[in-house]
């Protein structure tokens, strides 16, 4: 079994070599040892220090219920992008539970892609355990292409509390819901949810409907004070209307961030989830547990890169483990 | 040995066979299209590549019809059009060939015909849709409500529950789903015509149903039907003519059931499978189709289409079957059977309801085919349903019908995809190009217009030259594309803990998973035009039980699409399955577009693969081929296991 080598893919990526990117899922998904220590020697390679600043892509989190419409939607904002002459990577998040260990991962067929086109690649992977968490797998996929790729969206399934792990790993959320699901308002409205920095409205094709969730959207935003959050109603059947304004709000979003604080927080948190998948719970009350680990990484410089902050945590796991 | 499949590789030769029919006494027509035709694609289009002229005719353009019309009758003519998706654009092509005609105009009146034009059972089974399903309803509607007013003589749709059947419904499934969409079309109809023309719009509804070899619970099913049929007509669109109310329909007898294993028993399958739709008077087909001994083999012959002719006519002519009124009248056993079809398919037909109908239900419907197939599978393999010669009496004497030096099958000329190719851009290159994009400007406003009758544009395009390719992508971008639901990942997932095979066939998953550092991936295809999905939707279903990841995008792919799809997904093996006679030009194109990329992973094939294509398939880089003689489908997962594993140096067997 032939393992690629981390440090050549993350030359290529630097590159701006998009045909790099198979490989490179394929490498952060390898769970063996060796598989690991080139995932390691891939990221390194593609620290900030290494880069010279953070990257300069965009992590787009789209999210939102089950058959909302997402994956339709990604197809036509695909094809918008690309018309812009931004290159695109889409990480869908299988959500389908992994009772049998396989899954049937079928997003992909909802999204149109040109095959000949270079400039996008789809990939589907699974899910971590639970609804909406990202395996950190994905999360590392996401921190390396988006080095070569100007977009890098990952599409999750998920509502209410359930986005935390997007959240953390975005630059920019979009929450997608359909419209006649009371769901999101109830939760905007009773503050469960984390507020969104684009929320989407669907299927504008089904008009009233569609209207009124969007007003109803506004409104409860409004209601618990929040001004920021850009509500667009979207069609993604022909013709496909809202796409273009759905774009700009993103691209918008992405230039009011502090891109370095989000970045440095994101890969705390791949850190510690690739952490916990290796040493589980037990390896993270060796390190006194989830809140000390996350103090400890907080501490670290802000430019560290995963495998940097998974040695501040795992010399101590390691003597337990042992 | 090459033959040409005379009926059908093209309009001429489809023509010469059509009068030379009608000139034994024959009084109708019946038009198979090849599958670019009813998938809405010109000969020279990529998708097209290995179908053309192969089930059907290619019919590219009003010259092309014209062509195959020429020197038949049509004001006396029955004309019966396999199509469904582009059905609104080959009747126009019909039409403006009749009022055309050299020997002497016909008008609209005077046609009469059929074409099938359902379109749910397309998403659901039959995989030759070209629109969405909103817009791919409104082009229903506006033929029928076209037809009613000016083609009264026609028959502007056929509900089919055959295909149905065909994608591993139950007798319950097939009443309920095929009910649903005679509601559905129904309904938006009813938008679309004065309310006094319901009662003739009903009257004009026909079935095509199928009959499995469960020979008495399918007689059952079909007086169900018909009982369903008639209080939907009292009580939904208040029809109240006895005649309009009785349940019209063709048959044509279960396929999927026929093996290609001691392919000689299926003649035994279709006779009893006749007797389901005509053993009862009160609910006897109108019309009856039946298959080849060889159906599983590829397709049939002149011959094996005679002897199934012959079965017909002992039935009808030599026994006393057509004597009696109604046998079943009366039967306790029967109006049991009955009574339980009626309550199972209103509890689905509830089901689809809540789901706002069968246009919305479409997911859930393909969803719960993929699951009874799965049901059925599950139970042959096991040898709980038993099928002689396949899973049950194996042994056999060598077969002398499959002996011959054709492999007893017939093969069309694959120099008719070329020739069609250049014909289709001669006529393009001829034409008025002014008068094309004239009439494709006005048939993009009306798809877009949000109530206007499609036909008359239709009717223009066709009268100005344009080809089927370009009515159909004029009205894709209207309508949008759209790739219909596969079902299979909503399919339960099936946990046995008593069957070992399968038990150690995922312990083998485990391990290699393990060895290879992450799940082991599978890229499920299906490359070109073939809508056999049955095939790889179980193939696909089964890999994820065993634990694999499983990559399946549904039917109509490109081979650069399977191939991106196959490196952006970093997938260890991939499976490819094609039932329709393509796989001797896409399966090469499919392993180029692979090597294109660099992909160097073990291909396996499966689906309709005559023993002759077997070699040349090897050659050509496949690492396995099944046909449907291979059952057992745990199988075929464990030699894909073991193909990945000697690729990876991985060791194999459970551990
Ligand atoms: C069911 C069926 C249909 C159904 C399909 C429903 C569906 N969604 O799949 C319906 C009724 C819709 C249909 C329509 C047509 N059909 Co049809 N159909 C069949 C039939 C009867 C059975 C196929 C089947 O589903 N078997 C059950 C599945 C589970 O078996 P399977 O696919 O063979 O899979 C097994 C193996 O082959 C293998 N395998 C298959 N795929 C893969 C993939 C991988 C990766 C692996 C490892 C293994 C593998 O493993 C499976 C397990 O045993 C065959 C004849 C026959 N008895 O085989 C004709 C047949 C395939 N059909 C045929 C034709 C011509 C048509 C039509 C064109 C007819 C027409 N003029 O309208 C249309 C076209 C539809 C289209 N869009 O392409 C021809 C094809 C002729 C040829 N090859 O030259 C056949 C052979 C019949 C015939 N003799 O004429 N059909
Ligand atoms: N009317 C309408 N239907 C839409 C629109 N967008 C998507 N759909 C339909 O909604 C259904 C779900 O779409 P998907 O894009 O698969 O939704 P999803 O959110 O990705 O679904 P999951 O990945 O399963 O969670 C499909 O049947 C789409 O055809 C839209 O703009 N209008
Ligand atoms: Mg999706």
């Amino acid at each position: 079994m032939t393992i690629p080598d981390g440090a050549m893919l993350a030359a290529r990526l630097r590159d701006g070599d998009r045909s790099a990117a198979p490989q490179t899922l394929n490498l952060v998904e390898n769970r063996t040892p060796e598989g690991r220590r080139q995932t390691a020697a891939l990221l390194r390679e593609l620290s900030p220090a290494r880069l010279g600043g953070e990257a300069q892509g965009h992590i787009v989190g789209v999210t939102g219920p089950p058959g909302a419409g997402k994956s339709t939607l990604l197809g036509e904002l695909l094809r918008t992008w690309r018309g812009r002459g931004l290159t695109v990577a889409v990480l869908a998040v299988d959500p389908s539970s992994r009772r049998t260990g396989g899954s049937l991962l079928g997003d992909r067929a909802r999204i149109a892609f040109d095959p000949t086109d270079d400039g996008v690649l789809i990939r589907s992977t699974a899910a971590a355990g639970r609804l909406g968490g990202l395996a950190p797998s994905t999360r590392e996929a996401a921190g390396a292409l988006v080095v070569a790729f100007d977009i890098v969206v990952v599409e999750t399934v998920g509502v209410g509390q359930s986005e935390t792990d997007i959240a953390e790993l975005a630059d920019t959320v979009a929450v997608v819901i359909q419209p006649g699901s009371g769901d999101a308002l109830q939760f905007i409205k009773s503050g469960i949810m984390e507020i969104p920095d684009v929320l989407v409205v669907t299927k504008a094709d089904l008009r009233e409907v569609a209207l009124r969730a969007r007003r109803d959207l506004a409104a409860a935003l409004r209601s618990v004070g929040e001004r920021d959050t850009a509500v667009i109603s979207v069609s993604s059947l022909a013709p496909a209307t809202g796409i273009d304004e759905l774009a700009d709000a993103l691209a918008a979003h992405r230039t009011v961030i502090d891109v370095p604080a989000r970045r440095a927080a994101s890969r705390r948190g791949t850190a510690l989830a690739a952490f916990g998948a290796e040493y589980g719970e037990r390896g993270l009350r060796a390190v006194g547990g989830r809140r000390a680990a996350e103090r400890r990484l907080a501490e670290a410089d802000p430019q560290a890169d995963i495998p940097a902050l998974l040695d501040l945590l795992s010399p101590d796991a390691g003597q337990e483990t042992t | 040995m090459m033959r040409t499949y005379a009926g059908h590789s093209t309009a001429e030769k489809s023509n010469e066979l059509y009068r030379s029919n009608l000139s034994k006494g024959q009084t109708g027509l019946s038009i198979a299209f090849d599958l670019p035709t009813q998938t809405g694609y010109d000969a020279d289009d990529e998708l097209a590549r290995g179908e053309v002229g192969k089930v059907g005719v290619p019919i590219a353009h009003r010259g092309d019809m014209a062509q195959l019309l020429v020197g038949i009758p049509l004001d006396r003519m029955n004309t019966s059009m396999t199509i469904n998706a582009t059905a609104a654009w080959l009747l126009a092509l019909y039409i403006v060939t009749a009022e055309s005609d050299p020997a002497g105009a016909v008008a609209p009146e005077q046609l009469s015909g059929t074409i099938q034009n359902d379109i749910i059972k397309e998403f659901l089974a039959r995989g030759t849709y070209a629109f969405p399903p909103g817009p791919s309803m409104r082009l229903i509607a506006d033929t029928i409500a076209y037809t009613v007013e000016h083609v009264p003589k026609w028959n502007p749709i056929n509900i089919c529950s055959y295909h149905l059947q065909e994608a591993g419904a139950t007798p319950i499934q097939e009443i309920a789903y095929a009910m649903s969409n005679a509601i559905a079309v129904l309904d938006a109809v009813q938008a679309r015509v004065p309310a006094d023309r319901m009662e003739a719009v009903f009257g004009r509804i026909s079935f095509f149903v199928n009959a499995g070899v469960r020979f008495i619970e399918e007689h059952a099913k079909l007086r169900a039907m018909g009982i369903l049929w008639e209080e939907l007509g009292r009580e939904r669109y208040g029809v109240t003519d006895p005649k309009a109310l009785r349940l019209r329909y063709g048959v044509q007898v279960n396929s999927l059931g026929l093996t290609e294993s001691q392919p000689e028993n299926n003649v035994q399958r279709i006779v009893l499978e006749a007797l389901a739709v005509t053993l009862g008077r009160d609910a006897r087909a109108r019309a009856i189709q039946l298959p080849a001994w060889n159906e599983a083999l590829g397709l049939p012959r002149p011959w094996d289409q005679q002897w199934s002719l012959r079965i017909q006519q002992v039935l009808a002519l030599e026994t006393d079957l057509l004597e009696y009124p109604d046998i079943f009248e009366g039967s306790v056993v029967m109006d049991g059977l009955v009574a339980e079809m009626l309550e199972g398919s209103r509890a689905e037909m509830a089901i689809v309801a809540e789901h706002g109908g069968a246009v919305r239900a479409v997911d859930y419907m393909k969803a719960s085919l993929v699951d009874s197939h799965r049901e059925r599978l599950r139970r042959i393999e096991s040898g709980e349903q038993v099928v002689v010669g396949l899973n049950r009496y194996q042994q056999a004497e060598p077969s002398p019908l499959v002996g011959d030096g054709d492999g007893g099958i017939l093969t069309v000329d694959p120099a008719v995809e070329s020739q069609q190719r250049d014909a289709v851009r001669a006529w393009r290159d001829a034409r008025d190009t002014a008068a094309v994009d004239a009439a494709l400007t006005e048939l993009a406003r009306v798809a877009r217009s949000e109530d206007e009758n499609i036909m008359p544009a239709t009717l223009a395009a066709a009268r100005a030259g344009v080809t089927t390719g370009e009515w159909s992508q004029t009205l894709r971008e209207a309508f949008g594309e759209f790739r219909a639901p596969t079902g299979v990942g909503e399919a339960a997932a099936q946990l046995p803990s008593d069957d070992n095979a399968f038990l150690e066939l995922r312990d083998e998953v485990e391990h290699l998973s393990e060895a290879l550092g992450r799940r082991l991936k599978i890229l499920v295809g299906k490359p070109g035009l073939d809508g056999h999905s049955n095939g790889a939707e179980q193939i696909a279903v089964r890999a994820r039980d065993a634990g694999m990841d499983v990559v399946y995008e549904g039917i109509r792919l490109t081979p650069a699409q399977i191939a991106a799809s196959a490196d952006q997904e970093g997938v260890h093996v991939i499976g490819l399955s094609i039932l329709s006679g393509s796989h001797r030009e896409l399966i090469p194109a499919v392993m180029d577009a692979l090597a294109q990329r660099g992909i160097d992973v073990p291909v396996v094939v499966g689906g309709i693969i005559p023993d002759a294509d077997v070699e040349p398939l090897k050659a050509a880089g496949v690492a396995g081929i099944y046909t449907p003689k291979d059952f057992d489908i745990t199988g075929i997962m464990r030699d894909i296991v073991r193909l990945v594993a000697d690729r990876h140096g991985a060791p194999t067997g459970g551990g």
